[in-house]
């Protein structure tokens, strides 16, 4: 059913009774041309690019619990194309194309707000680094503009320029970059592939591989074995378990992010803000929270919880940058699970059994690349080709020392 | 969290800090392959459940290997680096 | 209404308070709410979504509409719940959400749009056309929502964090949580007991039955009295435990003053504890659930347990004529309790047959199922058909545990058909005990006895026996309860009052296929309003299953997590404001430095000095060239103590610095120095920095001021987990000595004035070390050099830094030179193509800047092994160059691009970057280092660098990275 203004007229009119399902909840079939593992944000976007690049649309989502229940559904919903090397440009450029033309696309309002990133900086050195980040975002056909003090205060009245800890020495302005409404990303890419014929199957849940001399030709299940010669696994935050079934090790600890929000609150913060020296963004969402976040708790964990040091920590970094937000109040906390890579990069490359391709890696920037993860994993797996944007992302780059380490940390998972 | 340091006893998870699993006590030296440097830096088991890991106590400079469970992060045992294996 | 008599208010005082600017008296131990409708306020918020009127539903933390701003100007505190906070005299509060008034809110339209506005409206509009939605739709949508206002200033109060410790943490004061503190308090042992109310007592302070023949609060008073003489005891009222997390911690907010009119001096307004506890009894008792029936959300409209503790614990009755409205046993007390307050009963309505035929009112066996008044409640109408005029409905669909904080370590509660709801799961939270009506047992006696036993179990856990502990008498109701989620009718039903979520949204969601609970949740926004679903979960969850024909438990819940409460960022983040979120390293020269008027930057944690500005000098560039010149000609001094000193001993201190560095430095014979290079395993470079010898089993090494940590921690890995057989030991001494670089021609007679020893180029030359005396205080002499001039540093005891500091610079003023700061010291570095962590910033090898041959063949170190990998070796790397201005424009800006002469500045063509600029007075010329493809072959060719971001455009001749001095005749000589 296609959304219109004249149909929700008719609905709203009619005590909305006419409105069918999202998607349908089909019963999975024996064999499929391909299948998903994870319905998450970027599983959904692959089957859904499958189905509409690539026209494979016998194909099957299978997701263990509900679609767009993990990371897609508990992020902080930033997106953005503000990546400075080789590999990372590319593709959150074209990601972030694809972003502003999604919710025509998939006739679903996504509510992507390009409200504007600025990622503040606090010495010489840091100004240097985003200088070099912007001027590689421009290289790369992206936006950015250098703030200085002055055009900070002026677009952000209410940090404190005199009393914090470091010194706000401007910010580097992403004005494409901006928020989104996070479930509806999963919900629009659900709705679209299910449109196009893609089998979307909740509450099943993968327990091994079918491998045959060494060729994945489908996957056992709780609902039965389901064969596919093409089998792509796309799994953030459980890739380490789903490639164990496979047997073998991937170059992924799973970490656990939280992330907080506020009580609704009259607008107050009108962009994405990043603090340079304290781990912590902000921004409010369209119902009035204050979407907050930091770093990793550092620990591996499966649990989508962390703990207080963390949470501490990252309000007392909001405080000293912003102390108007002090008597807002912290509704809610939670935790992702983000598969780390010792380089902060993702990973979207074929594993090494053949038929099984590997989406993963995604660290704490997932959302952002739905739509391109989905696009380039949906390439891969239909053409056996990397996409153009997404060749650097190589399962074997580590080994090699291809890395792309965008944040200098080096070779430790939970560093980036 | 809090973490029994055996040189410190219980202390609360803001003085420590993790560098992550314990593959990084096989280090190949410089005639070892690049395939052990891989198993060593980037690969891991990233279990659900127990796990060893290197942590680091940081007001004593104390390296441990935390025997612990990633789902429910319960401690279930600390030693210190020096010692493993001895 | 005020009743006559009764009540815990002390009806001596009389507190004036304003809400929406018109005056109201109240009485100590009234809570905002209980005020206001004592002076008939019935009207005190707006919804989120519809701006529907609303009133006070809860008489606690739960509420979710009678939310307010307390306070003005900065001080201005959004979305209070009016229920818990306590009445001072001079209170302000004004209403939020609603313009121009209340009464009158323009955004009221809303309400009318309704049939437009139903579950997930949003996705499926505003997107005609694309670039409208951030123009018009959104900033529309953004400001009907959100609730209360931010003052836009910061929060003037003072605000605390604290650790606390305990072997037994009680949560909740009512009959479960005051006989678990009992018992363990008289066994002995460690005892925190919090309560989020003004006072102990919880759900007793509300309701008439007796404890051992005295009322529910004398009850509570009693053992209260006896706990606050215990030494063991440590109690604490208005402190909600906020979250439960590993190992026994706990989150709490003790709202330290917020019952105050002012805050005493020296009192934080609150502050945020993380108790640490060996067990907890959780005695969080039970929250009443409202029925969904059309229009149930008027003002007027309340929980019949709030009715009773407004009756009962306040002394007001919310209305004149009151309705009860409920399906189980408890509900017919509201009844009975307003009877006994002289409170007109206008009827019950409890559709179960034959339900409280003896209570001496008209009972109706039917539902609620609409109601009538626009700003407060007129009338209801039964299922029957009747109408009934009232101005308050007291409701209630049974209670539901409170088992949120057992959830918090994702632990999912169980369904318990018998009282139709949730309840905790064993061993939800490690080391802690549900009991009471949290646990499910809603009887009084219950929560006595469960109390006692949950306390028993702690403390036989904790090793310890409980004492003798009679079980107190209490007067009970059973409670029996027929499940009634939701009344069929047409109207709107409210489920989460808060964000307008309706039972035909809940229809809706499962219609369009949304029946995972999480997807009803958040397609519908049910459960994620201030209250978290608290009052309304469990009845969305019911419909839901009703919706899709599953069963209850098989529908699931969503999940519950930190904090139970709302927690202001003041309190978590306490501490932080301004200067306090990081400490602040000051080196001993800091205060001579601010006299010379010196700016200050940061350096990590520790502030620099970045120039030593002179009279008439009007721009940094001034007093940077000055500076420089004192290297270049004369002597300058600089304080260098923050660079980490790490002093290493034993017989294998010399192998193992072998092992961290990629260099050798086991070869350096006692007295001289040698520069080193660290990896990091992976074979990129870490930090560098110089070593001396000091003594043939002693060594002391420098790294950069920014990676000081991480080195000393590398370090401790290095010898605890690879060098365990290495005898050596090694420990930080950088805040031990203050140290100096005196740097320049005259440096050799500066230094010759302040030592007590002479030295001499055959006694101290290039890269030499040795102990010095200063006015016979035992220091340390390096003749080192960052500037290439013959250059020293001299290191002495902390405590005489300030002394020397002040003697260097004055005795170099002398001479012709002075002080020089960060700027000056970057800009003789640039000038020598000496790197700093501009160049190694994380992503660059030995090779990369020059240094491949430093990395030993001939022994194994970290990262040695990483460098043989094809990325590290392979052609076509970005290698550190030196940059002169080769066209019209001389600036080069850090961070501009670098480009082949004729190539587009696209990303496919990107050769390089540049990481460090200066001009240099030395060779009047603007000089930077940058990385370029294949750099070391292409010198003197001409390149582009481009600086979109700053519009810079110029050429750029490569060069060497030494700029002046290649040969170090100067540093040597």
């Amino acid at each position: 059913m296609r959304f219109s203004a004249l149909r929700i007229l008719k609905e709203g009119l009619t005590g909305n009774t006419g409105w069918g399902p999202l998607w349908r909840t089909p019963e999975p079939k024996a064999s499929y041309d391909a299948i998903i593992i994870g319905g998450g944000g970027h599983g959904l976007s692959t089957a859904y690019y499958l189905a509409k690049n690539h026209g494979l649309t016998n194909i099957a989502v299978i997701e263990k619990g509900y679609l767009g229940g993990g990371n897609v559904g508990r992020n902080t919903t930033i997106v953005r194309a503000n990546y400075m090397l080789p590999g990372n440009s590319e593709f959150y450029s074209h990601s972030l194309k694809l972003w502003e033309g999604m919710e025509a696309d998939l006739n679903f309002n996504a509510m992507h707000s390009q409200r504007g990133i600025i990622n503040l900086f606090h010495s010489d050195g840091q100004r240097d680094a985003y200088a070099r980040r912007g001027n590689a975002m421009i290289n790369q056909g992206d936006d950015a503009i250098l703030l200085d003090t002055q055009g900070c205060r002026k677009l952000l009245p209410y940090l404190d320029y005199d009393q914090t800890r470091f010194p706000i020495y401007g910010g580097l302005y992403h004005k494409r970059g901006g928020t989104a409404r996070h479930d509806a990303v999963a919900w629009g890419y659900a709705r679209g592939a299910d449109q196009l014929g893609v089998d979307l199957i909740q509450q099943c849940e993968v327990t091994g591989f079918l491998i045959e001399n060494g060729v994945c030709k489908g996957v056992q299940t709780t609902r039965g074995d389901i064969r596919a010669p093409k089998v792509g696994m796309v799994v953030a935050g459980r890739s380490g378990q789903v490639a164990e079934m496979a047997g073998f090790r991937l170059p992924v600890e799973s970490h656990v992010l939280q992330a907080f929000v506020t009580e609704g609150l009259k607008p107050c913060i009108d962009h994405v803000i990043t603090y340079g020296m304290g781990h912590f963004y902000i921004s409010q969402s369209d119902k009035g929270g204050l979407v907050f976040g930091g770093d990793l708790d550092y620990y591996p964990s499966y649990a989508q919880r962390g703990n207080l040091p963390m949470a501490e920590h990252v309000v007392e970094a909001g405080m000293t940058l912003m102390p108007m937000i002090g008597k807002a109040k912290m509704l809610r906390s939670w935790g992702g699970i983000m598969d780390m890579t010792p380089d902060g990069s993702p990973i979207i490359d074929k594993s090494p059994i053949e038929g099984l391709y590997v989406d993963a890696g995604w660290c704490y920037g997932g959302f952002k690349a739905v739509p391109a993860s989905g696009w380039c994993m949906a390439h891969l797996m239909a053409t056996d080709h990397s996409h153009d944007v997404a060749k650097r992302f190589r399962l074997d780059r580590f080994r090699t020392g291809h890395v792309i380490d965008e944040e200098s940390t080096g070779s430790q998972h939970n560093l980036h | 969290m809090r973490i029994t340091c055996p040189l410190n006893g219980e202390r609360d998870l803001r003085e420590f800090t993790i560098m992550g699993s314990v593959d990084y006590l096989d280090r190949p030296g410089q005639d070892g392959t690049i395939e052990a440097l891989d198993d060593h830096l980037h690969l891991r088991d990233n279990p659900a459940g127990e796990t060893r890991e290197l942590w680091y106590h940081d007001p004593s400079g104390t390296w441990l290997v935390v025997t612990r469970n990633t789902v429910t992060h319960e401690i279930l045992s600390t030693e210190l680096a020096m010692e493993v294996g001895k | 209404m005020r009743l006559p008599s009764g009540g815990l208010i002390d009806r001596g005082t009389n507190l004036r308070f304003q809400f929406d600017k018109q005056w109201y008296a109240g009485h100590d131990g009234d809570t905002l709410a209980s005020a206001l409708l004592a002076n008939g306020v019935k009207l005190v918020g707006r919804s989120f979504k519809y701006h529907r009127p609303r009133g006070v539903l809860s008489a606690g933390s739960e509420e979710p509409n009678a939310l307010v701003h307390i306070g003005k100007g900065a001080a201005q505190n959004p979305n209070v719940r009016a229920t818990t906070q306590a009445l001072y005299d001079g209170l302000y509060a004004t209403s939020q959400n609603a313009w121009p008034s209340l009464k009158f809110d323009v955004m009221e339209a809303n309400n009318l749009l309704a049939p437009f506005l139903g579950a997930g409206f949003y996705y499926k509009t505003f997107m005609w056309p694309r670039a409208f939605w951030e123009k018009l739709y959104e900033p529309f949508i953004r400001r009907a929502a959100g609730l209360g206002a931010l003052a836009g200033m910061p929060d003037p109060a003072a605000y605390e964090k604290g650790f606390a410790h305990c072997d037994l943490l009680v949560i909740g004061t009512g009959p479960t949580g005051l006989m678990a503190a009992l018992t363990a308090a008289r066994a002995g042992v460690d005892v925190i007991l919090a309560d989020e109310g003004e006072r102990f007592g919880g759900r007793l302070l509300s309701e008439t039955g007796a404890i051992d023949g005295q009322s529910g609060a004398e009850w509570a008073d009693s053992v209260i009295a006896e706990l606050s003489g215990m030494d063991n005891v440590r109690l604490m009222t208005r402190t909600t435990v906020t979250g439960a997390y590993d190992g026994g911690t706990y989150g709490a907010v003790e709202r330290v003053a917020h019952h105050l009119a002012t805050v005493p001096t020296g009192l934080p307004l609150e502050c945020f504890w993380r108790i640490v506890a060996k067990r907890t009894v959780l005695g969080a008792g039970a929250l009443e659930r409202p029925i969904a029936f059309a229009n149930n959300d008027r003002p007027g409209v309340m929980l019949a347990s709030a009715v009773r503790s407004y009756v009962n614990r306040y002394a007001v009755a919310p209305g004149k004529r009151v309705a009860v409205f409920g399906s189980n046993n408890d509900a017919h007390q509201t009844v009975r309790d307003l009877q006994t307050a002289g409170v007109e009963v206008v009827a019950l309505i409890d559709p179960r047959a034959g339900a409280g035929k003896d209570i001496g009112v008209p009972v109706h066996q039917a539902c609620v199922s609409d109601t009538k008044g626009r700003l407060g409640l007129t009338e209801i109408t039964l299922s029957n058909g009747r109408t009934l005029k009232v101005d308050c409905l007291a409701v209630s669909g049974g209670w539901n545990p409170t088992v949120h904080m057992t959830c918090h370590m994702n632990g999912r509660p169980q369904w318990r058909e018998d009282i139709a709801s949730f309840v905790p799961r064993n061993g939800g939270i490690p080391g802690m005990i549900p009991a009471g009506a949290c646990q499910g047992d809603f009887s009084t006696t219950a929560c006595l006895e469960g109390g006692i036993a949950a306390a028993t179990r702690a403390l036989s856990e904790l090793g310890k026996s409980a004492p003798d502990i009679e079980v107190p008498e209490a007067e009970d109701t059973a409670y029996a309860l027929d499940p009634l989620w939701a009344v069929p009718g047409k109207g709107h039903a409210w489920l989460d009052f808060q964000n307008d979520v309706t039972t035909k949204d809940i229809k809706q969601a499962a219609r369009e296929n949304m029946v995972s609970v999480e997807h009803m949740k958040r397609y519908t926004t049910q459960g994620m309003a201030t209250d978290q679903g608290k009052n309304s979960n469990v009845g969305a969850l019911a419909l839901l299953a009703d919706a899709t024909g599953r069963g209850i438990p098989e529908t699931g819940t969503t999940t519950f997590r930190p904090p139970y409460v709302p927690v202001a960022l003041s309190t978590l983040g306490a501490g932080a404001r301004g200067k306090g979120f990081a400490p602040e390293r000051k080196t001993t020269s800091h205060v001579a430095t601010e006299q010379m008027g010196a700016p200050f930057i940061e350096a990590g944690l520790w502030y620099r000095p970045s120039y030593f500005p002179r009279d008439g000098e009007t721009h940094w560039r001034q007093s940077c060239d000055r500076e420089v010149g004192y290297v270049r000609n004369a002597v300058g001094v600089c304080d260098v103590s923050t660079l980490g000193k790490i002093d290493l001993k034993g017989p294998d201190a010399g192998k193992f610095l072998d092992f961290v560095y990629s260099n050798t430095l086991s070869t350096l014979k006692p007295g001289k120095t040698r520069y080193g290079l660290m990896l990091r395993e992976d074979g990129f470079v870490m930090d560098d920095g110089t070593t001396a010898c000091l003594g043939e089993t002693h060594y002391l090494m420098t790294t950069t001021t920014a990676a000081a940590g991480q080195v000393m921690k590398h370090l401790d890995y290095v010898q605890q987990v690879h060098a365990r057989d290495m005898a050596v030991r090694f420990t930080s001494v950088t805040e031990h000595w203050a140290q100096f670089a005196v740097a320049g021609p005259k440096s050799r007679e500066l230094l010759s004035a302040v030592i007590d020893e002479p030295i001499t180029d055959e006694t101290f030359p290039f890269m030499a070390n040795g102990p010095v005396s200063v006015d016979g205080i035992a220091g340390r002499l390096f003749r080192i050099s960052f500037s290439g001039e013959h250059a020293y540093e001299i290191a002495i005891p902390a405590r005489y830094g300030d002394a020397l500091f002040r003697d260097l610079v004055a005795r170099a003023e002398a001479l012709g030179g002075g002080a020089y700061g960060m700027e000056a010291l970057n800009v003789l570095r640039i000038e020598k193509g000496f790197i700093t962590h501009s160049e190694i910033d994380g992503r660059v090898t030995a090779d990369d800047i020059g240094f491949g041959r430093m990395v030993s063949a001939k022994k194994d170190c970290i990262g040695k092994l990483a460098t043989t990998r094809p990325a590290l070796t392979e052609p076509g790397r970005q290698q550190l160059v030196g940059l002169k201005p080769a066209g019209a424009v001389k600036m080069m800006s850090p961070g501009a691009h670098l480009f082949t002469d004729g190539d587009d500045a696209i990303r496919e063509n990107d050769q390089g970057y540049i990481t460090s600029e200066g001009y240099s007075p030395t060779l009047n010329s603007n000089l930077a280092l940058g990385f370029l493809k294949d750099g070391r072959a292409r010198h003197g060719e001409i390149v582009q660098v481009i600086d979109h971001l700053r519009e810079v455009k110029t050429m750029v001749e490569v060069c060497d990275p030494v700029f002046f001095d290649p040969e170090g005749g100067r540093m040597r000589g």
